[in-house]
């Protein structure tokens, strides 16, 4: 198990590293930063001359691990909108992100696991074509419109949750329902896919003949083989909603992470923007090693491989 | 536990097994009698789809839901097995009936190591301590002839060989010393060489143990090592029931003659000469079945097979056929 965390993580770091150099290019890629900086009327010395003042005149690759340098110690540099240090304002904004990601998606493996288990225990039931509706409703419809009828219902009709705002658990409710949502029928199609395979296999009838109970081959037999592609998707719906949570953030106003990178991009910000991107992509990279040993751990197969 | 020996262990009675199609219902299984005495082995030998394997589920109550089990008497030791519980069945299976399947590479859990599934096989039954129940299947490991066994209970199913994981298969269905162990082709998702291996084992130790097996083939080579009575089914029914010795010494349904022409036999098939084969296709078991299936195949088929057949032979050893000594005599075989 060790060697394969270690190589796993190797590779991590690696996966990092190239796309901590991916998003500081992006200063470049976006044109000459010191022209941007300077602005629309400046002069060709004042462009020389914020060129000088941050070090835009350098070769690249100095200029890229002193950035990594600072960034690996919190210092991502100033925000050119906010006139603030990135690190303290994107902070400020990554909790609200985080908490919101953490229902988010406990909302959908607590509503698609046991939905999808369900409905491959008794497939073209009832609760199977439920969870089928379920699902391709969640598919079809996007989330900024389920997030206004929600608070169209809930928040005006009926007064029961605050339509908007991040100042108390309340808040988060509906945010929680839409941003769940978004990535629970992927799982819960999964879910049912992986448990019905599972029940099919010979293993499950080994189980049985040695006289196993119900929920033995269920939870301990069959959930632990069929769960193994679920964590990796959930992996990755857990980074998207962390960086790409913009549109439930837009529309209940909880300013976020993902809502300060796209202002951040309308202002052209970026130091900003190439901190969020490299902070959003750090998310996915730790989520999936530590899908990648969640599985491990599940399925011993991984490991030898 | 009553170990009453004149009494058979298992007994069934017009076992039935219908599997509704959309085209029709499937008579997979047609009203097969047998009866299985303490330490008995006991071969079921037939074509694919014959039905062996679901007799075999249909005994375990493991059955797929869609299939529709009827029977005049199932009965295990005083159980009757078409009335009992989930938790009869449960409480039956693994403990007093175990099962072994046909395909070792799979029938074992990826996820939890050999140890752990030994282990669960044993307490699922038995109120035992962890370790008890390790030193057993330790102990049951050595038995079928596992090296290093404690280290072994550590592996997981992949780091195992086809053939090693067949024997900790067995290993397992021994776990609680069941009355009866029910093995469904447990050699022929093995290499040659591995499969007599095994097969020794499993006999060797089911008659040191004295556990009565059903052992499920279509290899007659088997059959003729290893069992005490030999069932040959031909679509869906048990056309020819009787002791070993008997049925492959004087063979009275022309199918099992059939069959046994389709082996060699050392002393009786001429070198270079041509073995037997059986012409034709099993028919559809779809819709209603009348008369003996085999007829279409026969060569000695009249018009009365499509009728009424009756049971011939005496009691141990009975066939089912228009001939009062099927065929033989038409044959040419001494009667």
């Amino acid at each position: 198990m060790l060697p394969f965390i270690l190589k796993r993580l190797g590779l991590a770091i690696l996966v990092a590293l190239t796309v901590s150099f991916i998003s500081f290019s992006l200063l470049f890629l976006s044109g000459d930063p010191a022209a941007a900086l300077a602005g629309e009327t400046a002069s060709g010395e004042d462009i020389e001359a914020v060129r000088v003042l941050y070090g835009f005149d350098r070769p690249m690759l100095v200029q890229y691990s002193e950035w990594l340098m600072r960034a690996v110690r919190g210092d991502f540099g100033e925000s050119y909108y906010f006139k603030l240090p990135v690190a303290s304002l994107i902070a400020e904004r990554l909790s609200v992100t985080m908490i919101l990601g953490a229902c988010g998606i406990s909302f959908a493996l607590l509503t698609a696991v046991p939905l999808g288990v369900v409905a491959a225990i008794r497939p073209n039931s009832i609760v199977d074509r439920f969870a089928l509706f379920l699902s391709v409703a969640g598919q079809a419809m996007p989330s900024f419109w389920f997030g206004l009828i929600l608070i169209v219902v809930f928040g005006i009709k009926l007064g029961w949750l605050p339509p908007s705002g991040a100042s108390s658990w309340r808040h988060f409710i509906m945010p929680t329902v839409v941003l769940g949502y978004y990535a629970m029928p992927a799982i819960m199609r999964l879910t049912r896919a992986g448990m019905l395979e599972v029940l099919n296999s010979d293993y499950i009838r080994t189980a049985r003949a040695k006289g196993a109970g119900e929920g033995r081959v269920l939870f301990k037999h069959a959930l632990r083989n069929a769960i193994i592609p679920v964590v990796s998707l959930a992996a990755v719906q857990m980074g998207f909603m962390l960086g790409g949570s913009i549109v439930v953030e837009s529309v209940f106003a909880l300013h976020g992470a993902g809502y300060l990178a796209w202002e951040s991009i309308a202002r052209n910000d970026l130091p900003t923007v190439q901190a969020l991107i490299l902070i959003f992509s750090m998310f996915y990279i730790v989520f999936t090693f530590l899908a990648d040993v969640l599985n491990a751990w599940l399925d011993p197969r991984m490991r030898s491989s | 536990m009553s170990k009453d020996m004149t009494k058979p262990l298992l007994s069934v009675r017009g076992l039935t097994l219908d599997i509704p199609l959309a085209r029709g219902t499937l008579h997979a299984v047609r009203g097969i009698d047998f009866d299985l005495y303490r330490g008995e082995t006991l071969c079921i030998v037939g074509e694919s789809g014959s039905g062996k394997s679901l007799t075999s589920l249909a005994v375990m109550g493991l059955l797929d839901k869609n299939i529709q089990r009827r029977a005049e008497r199932m009965d295990f030791d005083g159980t009757e097995l078409t009335r009992a519980s989930n938790r009869q069945m449960r409480a039956l299976r693994g403990d007093r009936i175990a099962m072994i399947f046909q395909e070792p590479m799979t029938s074992l859990n990826p996820a939890y190591t050999i140890g752990d599934q030994l282990i669960e096989a044993l307490r699922l039954h038995r109120s035992v301590s962890r370790d008890t129940a390790r030193a057993r299947a330790v102990e049951l490991l050595e038995k079928v002839g596992i090296s290093a066994a404690a280290s072994r209970l550590g592996q997981y199913p992949h780091q195992l060989s086809g053939g090693l994981r067949q024997r900790v298969v067995i290993a397992m269905a021994l776990m609680c010393e069941p009355e009866l162990i029910i093995a469904d082709e447990p050699t022929t998702a093995l290499d040659v060489t591995i499969q007599a291996q095994i097969l020794r084992l499993l006999v060797d130790l089911t008659k040191e143990m004295d556990v009565a097996m059903i052992l499920i083939t279509h290899d007659l080579g088997v059959v003729a090592r290893v069992a005490d009575k030999v069932g040959v089914m031909y679509a869906g029914e048990l056309v020819e029931t009787g002791p070993a010795a008997e049925v492959f010494g004087k063979p009275m349904h022309p199918y099992t003659r059939g069959l046994l022409r389709c082996i060699p036999q050392p002393g009786m098939t001429e070198r270079g000469g041509e073995l037997g084969t059986i012409p034709g296709i099993v028919p559809s078991l779809i819709g209603a079945v009348q008369g003996c299936a085999f007829r279409t195949r026969c060569p000695h088929a009249t018009e009365a097979c499509g009728g009424e057949i009756p049971v011939r032979g005496e009691q141990s050893h009975r066939f089912l056929c228009v001939y009062a000594d099927g065929a033989r005599s038409v044959e040419g075989e001494p009667a």
